[in-house]
């Protein structure tokens, strides 16, 4: 039912999930949810400096570094999708 | 409970630095961004000092900055991207030395969220328009322009967005006057999160084209590129006026191992990133930074790879195509958030650790022997395959290094510690750049020269010969039974004939008038004329000059009969008694004069502090001359007084310094403050330095303000008996100071840092550190993870425990761990099994890997103390898991081996497992105790508390919090209550409820709190929590201490970026009504300057509880004078009310 009104008779709401990127709906695949935490999570790292600072002595490597990795992180956090049954 | 915060060391991490003409004068500019504040510094480009002009609080985290220029202007903007949703352009105005803002555009939520804008900028280099993005999805350009009247205009935001992009970087891209561009590197995961058959991800390279004509955003051209790019850099484009090519336009794309040059229908070029010979290659290399240069018709690039080496990458022109691309190794030096790049030569390394780094350019690596790596000499210009390059890196040839500004980041550990002066030790730094800092509140001094004198002077004068000369030329020192003359020269030689009385001890030396001297003795006034003539003023007979005062054209001296007598020089140099005489009635201790202002004849007032401990104010003016104009009531009799314009200091001969400003109308006292500066009286000298004037204190510690900042500070040097300050050529602004009968002459080379810091190298990344409490040492566990070697791998690490000495600041021992293992707690631990033995503990763990978390195993190594305060190992016993919190409890080690809490005691061969409780959510990170109370700080579930009962060894879990929160460090402020900080940047302080501590401490057995019912999913308790803050930096150490001798003990805390803070308990309802008045008016007066609302910055993750954030409360003073008044009258007070408050705290608590 919600999600016939997702995609059907709420189109405003579809607007605003396309504008707000991350927010999450009531049928959210469990791989989506954590893709978007997972990604929520590298952009705080990366945008607040004392994190990534944190991280890196943590690590023994550099700011840039940090920075670069977790950014490639945030393409497939959780690997690649789960497969889909065709139906 | 109320708190007040204050920093008392900003951040020093710097998170960009940008350079540029800021205050429109010729001479180039840096400003530093740190977390909430921002720094302008400019170059002294003959000395090559950095000096910082002007730092601002901006109350919300700044994440990028831009300097940006009109066409055909030539001051620079500042565009800042920070935590607000707003995009905010600053002006530094030269005049008022403030950063204005003159537009504040919002365009989003507020907050680091990976959608809204703010992560990167980019401006056009032509000075039309500015690109701000986020790190995903969301870009928005900005036109701007100017008006008429040619102020800046911005106008609405053009969005640029693309759903389902992450944004790695984005650049201007330099093409002339034709549309703005803006180049952006970006990965497109749409299809990716949804085919899991999809082909992976590429990174492209993005062109964005700002149609000025259409006002609007067109995405012009998009290519694959690198999959592991990571920078991209702007190379010049566009033509001069001259018409003449200024460089090929578009941009470099730094990748990991490669650099590449890429252009719109053009053959790309590619050279590899030279590595170190000898150095592991398990990572590939990254440019992490980097700097493009122009100069008269050239220009080059700096590189900067995450290891610090800087590469030189310049580009071979034929008209406007690339012919060939050229790298080759530059120099080495720290690595860098930031370069900036001076015209007048000085390259600016705003390091990512450790201290800010300024290099002179000797020479641009033109003609040496480097390697030079070429795009032509590969085949397809280097887009085949690529070998490996190599150089060996080498001390520093081209550059030089010139100034360094010194920052804490990271401050890994801290202690405060010392009851006599406290002082904060602090283990700073990464890698081999780690460093023992200790830091102490007051100037540093510089001894110039010092001599014995043989005998004790009762004063010293540094004196000129004429009001005209340069430098000072005598130095009178006073003795019980005479007077010693020396002339200064290229050595300190005795005269006898400049015309001093030397058989009687001084009282006062002056240079008079435009070139004569005076000299006051017991039984006379002496005044010596040009030429050598002598004038002698005797008193009546029978009486004695008791003490004198004087300046360039007055002088008073007061007799043994407890009277006044002025003299004043008249035009002709001749030096007149005024008729009368003042009698006092009780015996004259001093006597204070102001300085006799430029082009005046006189000083108007004069104090006299007497016996019955009063101070009285006459005035020296000739219509009334003499007359009282008022009395003023002392605790204390006075020692001495002395006066700068307005200002009165009064010194006593407790020890207390007064403080007041004189109302030239009533000649009443005003704004009286007190402070205790030593045991002693407190002698006062007037002193110029830096040319303003101020003064010394000096008791049983030396203090110096100066009118610029009134706030004595003390001098880091051992007591000083009498100084005056000493002008020559070697030591411009310098002192004179006797201790006993040695003669000092010193001086202060930064008189403007408050908290001096001396430092001591440490070997690698300190982790924890103790102090022992019987020698003083401090043992710091230290490792890094070993990467640069070739032999490395995976989960490597070098690691010891290293002994310093912080009073000689010196290394006792480094003793290495062997078997890869890495240390991570220390403690310091009396066993009472072995009658309060103090052992060394250290938790260590072998093969560590932080991410994903693997060990083999961990140990608890225990150590015994030889003499000289080295260790031996005793035994090591392994442990199941990481042991990062260690402590000492009840005779026992309290030890947070991974979630387990335990209590060992120690046995012949291993510690002995005594009891245990594995309850905890994730990791132990703190361990405090108090009595039978354990507090532990979870990693990532706050403080829980602890009951030990003895009989039944049970370790019982009472409270925990209701919030999770990720725990770095804490303390215990009181039985039930303890502080702590976050990860996040939170400071926190939890309570257990006195009840439910009563109970639990009156159950012997804790059979009750073990049968109660958890309450949600926890323990049966919870904490309540009383305040809440955020820091806007992350708290790594914090403690209860005092930093004044004898003062209430605050809070002190201190920032992973460098900041040292406090908070300070407020007793009294008045203060804390005050302050939080005071605190919401200045908040609603006074916008952040990056549009941040302070409230909702402070409250970033909780809302703000029971703090009130003293450093807004200080800006009051920034406010203009009529917001000052407007403020000042809503609370019912002055402003020079509000302005001591604020001052009394502040001095009161930390005495800075």
């Amino acid at each position: 039912m919600a999600s016939e009104l997702r995609y059907t008779a709420n189109t405003q709401l579809e607007h605003l999930h396309a504008r707000y990127t991350g927010t999450g709906h009531a049928d959210i695949s469990k791989y989506d949810w954590v893709t978007h935490q997972h990604r929520d999570t590298l952009a705080s790292i990366v945008g607040h400096p004392t994190l990534t600072s944190y991280l890196a002595i943590a690590d023994g490597e550099s700011l840039g570094r940090i920075r670069f990795e977790m950014t490639e992180k945030m393409l497939q956090p959780c690997g690649p999708p789960p497969r889909r049954d065709e139906d | 409970m109320h708190l007040y915060h204050l920093t008392l060391q900003r951040p020093t991490a710097a998170i960009q630095a940008i350079v540029g003409n800021f205050s429109g004068l010729r001479q180039q500019e840096i400003i530093v961004a740190h977390n909430a504040s921002l720094e302008l510094f400019r170059v002294d480009a003959q000395s090559g000092k950095l000096s910082s002009v002007v730092t601002a609080d901006v109350f919300g985290s700044i994440r990028c900055l831009e300097p940006f220029k009109l066409v055909g202007s030539n001051k620079d903007y500042i565009i800042v991207g920070s935590d607000s949703g707003r995009i905010v352009i600053l002006e530094f105005s030269e005049s008022s030395n403030k950063f204005t803002k003159v537009h504040q555009e919002t365009y989003g939520k507020t907050g680091v969220r990976r959608t809204v804008p703010g992560a990167f900028l980019a401006t056009d280099p032509r000075g039309r328009s500015v690109m701000i993005a986020a790190q995903e999805k969301s870009k928005l350009v900005y036109i701007l322009n100017r008006d008429a009247a040619s102020n800046l205009t911005i106008s609405s935001p053009l969005e640029a967005h693309r759903t389902a992009c992450i944004i790695h970087h984005i650049v201007g891209v330099d093409v002339g006057f034709e549309n703005p561009m803006f180049a952006a590197l970006e990965v497109d995961y749409a299809e990716s999160d949804q085919d899991p058959t999809a082909e992976a991800a590429q990174k492209m390279l993005t062109y964005y084209e700002l149609d000025l004509g259409l006002n609007h955003v067109v995405r012009k051209w998009s290519e694959p590129t690198d999959s592991r790019a990571n920078l991209l850099v702007q190379v010049p484009g566009g033509h001069t006026s001259a018409g003449v090519v200024e460089g090929p336009s578009s941009v470099l794309v730094c990748c990991e191992n490669h650099v590449i040059y890429h252009k719109i229908g053009a053959i790309p070029h590619r050279v590899p990133i030279p590595r170190r010979h000898g150095v592991s290659e398990r990572q590939g290399l990254l440019i992490v930074t980097a700097v493009m240069h122009k100069m008269k018709g050239a220009f080059f690039f700096l590189l900067q790879s995450e290891v610090g080496d800087l590469y030189k990458v310049t580009l071979d022109l034929f008209d406007e195509q690339v012919h060939s691309m050229s790298i080759k190794y530059f120099d080495t030096v720290p690595v860098a958030r930031s370069l900036c790049i001076l015209k007048s030569g000085f390259l600016f390394v705003a390091s990512e650790f450790g201290n800010q780094c300024l290099y002179q350019f000797q020479t641009l690596g033109d003609d040496d022997n480097e390697i030079q790596y070429s795009s032509s000499s590969y085949p397809e210009f280097g887009m085949s395959p690529l070998p490996h390059v190599y150089f060996h890196p080498r001390p520093l040839q081209n550059l030089v290094l010139a100034d360094e500004i010194i920052s804490f980041n990271p401050i890994i550990d801290a202690q405060v510690s010392g009851t006599e002066s406290p002082q904060i030790f602090a283990a700073c730094g990464r890698g081999s750049r780690s460093s023992f800092r200790t830091l102490r509140h007051g100037v540093r001094v510089e001894e110039v020269v010092s001599c014995d004198v043989q005998s004790t002077p009762n004063g010293v004068w540094a004196i000129k010969r004429a009001e005209n000369d340069p430098k000072d030329v005598y130095i009178v020192l006073s003795f019980g039974n005479g007077t010693l003359v020396f002339s200064i020269g290229e050595a300190l030689v005795e005269v006898q004939d400049a015309g001093f009385l030397l058989s009687a001890p001084s009282l006062a030396i002056q240079q008079l008038g435009s070139d004569s001297l005076v000299q006051v003795h017991p039984s006379g006034v002496r005044h010596i004329l040009f030429g050598g003539k002598v004038q002698e003023w005797t008193p009546p007979s029978g009486l004695t000059i008791t003490s004198a005062v004087a300046n360039q054209r007055q002088i008073v001296v007061a007799l043994s009969s407890a009277e006044i007598v002025y003299f004043e020089l008249d035009l002709d140099g001749q030096l007149n008694e005024y008729q009368e005489r003042k009698a006092m009635g009780s015996a004259v201790l001093a006597l204070g004069l102001g300085a006799v202002e430029d082009g005046r004849q006189r000083y108007s007032y004069l104090s006299v502090g007497c016996q019955d401990q009063t101070v009285r104010i006459f005035s020296l003016d000739p219509e009334n001359t003499l007359e009282s104009l008022s009395l003023q009531a002392l605790a204390s009799p006075p020692a001495s007084i002395c006066m700068i314009n307005h200002l009165v200091y009064i010194g006593l001969q407790n020890g207390v310094l007064l403080q007041t400003v004189l109302d030239t109308s009533t000649g009443q006292f005003v704004d009286t403050s007190s402070r205790f500066l030593g045991t002693r009286p407190v002698r006062l000298s007037r002193i110029r330095i830096q040319g303003m004037s101020g003064i010394i204190a000096l008791s049983s510690r030396s203090w110096i303000a100066h009118i610029g900042n009134s706030r004595m500070t003390p001098l880091l040097h051992e007591n000083i008996d009498h100084g005056c300050s000493f002008t020559h050529d070697l030591c411009p602004d310098g002192f004179i100071g006797t201790t006993g009968s040695i003669l000092r002459i010193f001086r202060t080379p930064k008189l403007d840092d408050k908290l001096d810091q001396t430092s001591t190298s440490l070997c690698h990344t300190p982790r924890q550190m103790v102090r022992h409490p019987n020698n003083g040492y401090f043992y710091i566990v230290e490792g890094d993870t070993n990467r640069a070697a070739t032999d490395s791998f995976p989960g490597s690490w070098v690691s010891s425990v290293h002994i310093l000495d912080p009073i000689k600041r010196e290394t006792v021992a480094c003793v290495p761990l062997d078997s890869n293992e890495a240390a991570f707690s220390i403690a310091i631990v009396p066993f009472s099994a072995r009658e309060g033995q103090l052992i060394l503990v250290v938790g260590t763990a072998t093969d560590v890997i932080l991410n994903p978390r693997s060990y083999t195993s961990g140990f608890l190594r225990t150590y015994l103390f030889k003499e000289n305060g080295e260790i031996e190992l005793h035994h090591k016993t392994a442990v199941d898991d990481i042991p990062l919190a260690l402590g000492a409890f009840q005779g026992r080690l309290v030890a947070g081996v991974g979630r387990a809490l335990r209590l060992y005691d120690i046995g012949k061969q291993k510690l002995l497992l005594k009891a245990e409780n594995k309850s905890f959510a994730s990791t132990i990170m703190t361990l405090h105790t108090q009595g039978s109370r354990i507090v532990v700080g979870d990693m990532q579930h706050s403080l829980n508390f602890i009951a030990f009962k003895e009989h039944e060894n049970r370790l019982l879990l009472v409270a925990d919090d209701t919030q999770s929160r990720w725990t770095t460090c804490s303390t215990m402020l009181d039985y039930n209550t303890a502080i702590a900080g976050d990860r996040f940047g939170n400071v926190f302080v939890n309570r257990l409820s006195p009840d439910v501590s009563a109970a639990v401490d009156s159950d012997p057995t804790g059979d009750g709190i073990l049968r109660e019912k958890p309450l949600l999913n926890g323990a049966p308790h919870k904490t309540s929590t009383l305040a809440h803050f955020y820091l806007g930096d992350l708290p790594t150490s914090i403690q209860k201490a005092s930093l004044v001798t004898g003062a209430r003990e605050v809070i002190i805390y201190t920032g992973l970026h460098g900041t040292i803070g406090m908070f300070v308990p407020l007793v009294s309802t008045d203060d804390i009504d005050f302050l939080v008045a005071l605190e919401q008016r200045i908040c609603s007066e006074q916008g952040s300057l990056v549009g941040r609302n302070h409230l909702s910055w402070r409250g970033y993750y909780v809302p703000v509880k029971g703090v009130v954030d003293g450093d807004l409360c200080e800006s009051f003073q920034q406010l203009s004078n009529d917001w000052q008044r407007v403020v000042a009258a809503e609370l019912d007070r002055s402003v020079g009310e509000v302005a001591k408050k604020l001052e009394q705290i502040r001095v009161m608590a930390s005495g800075f």
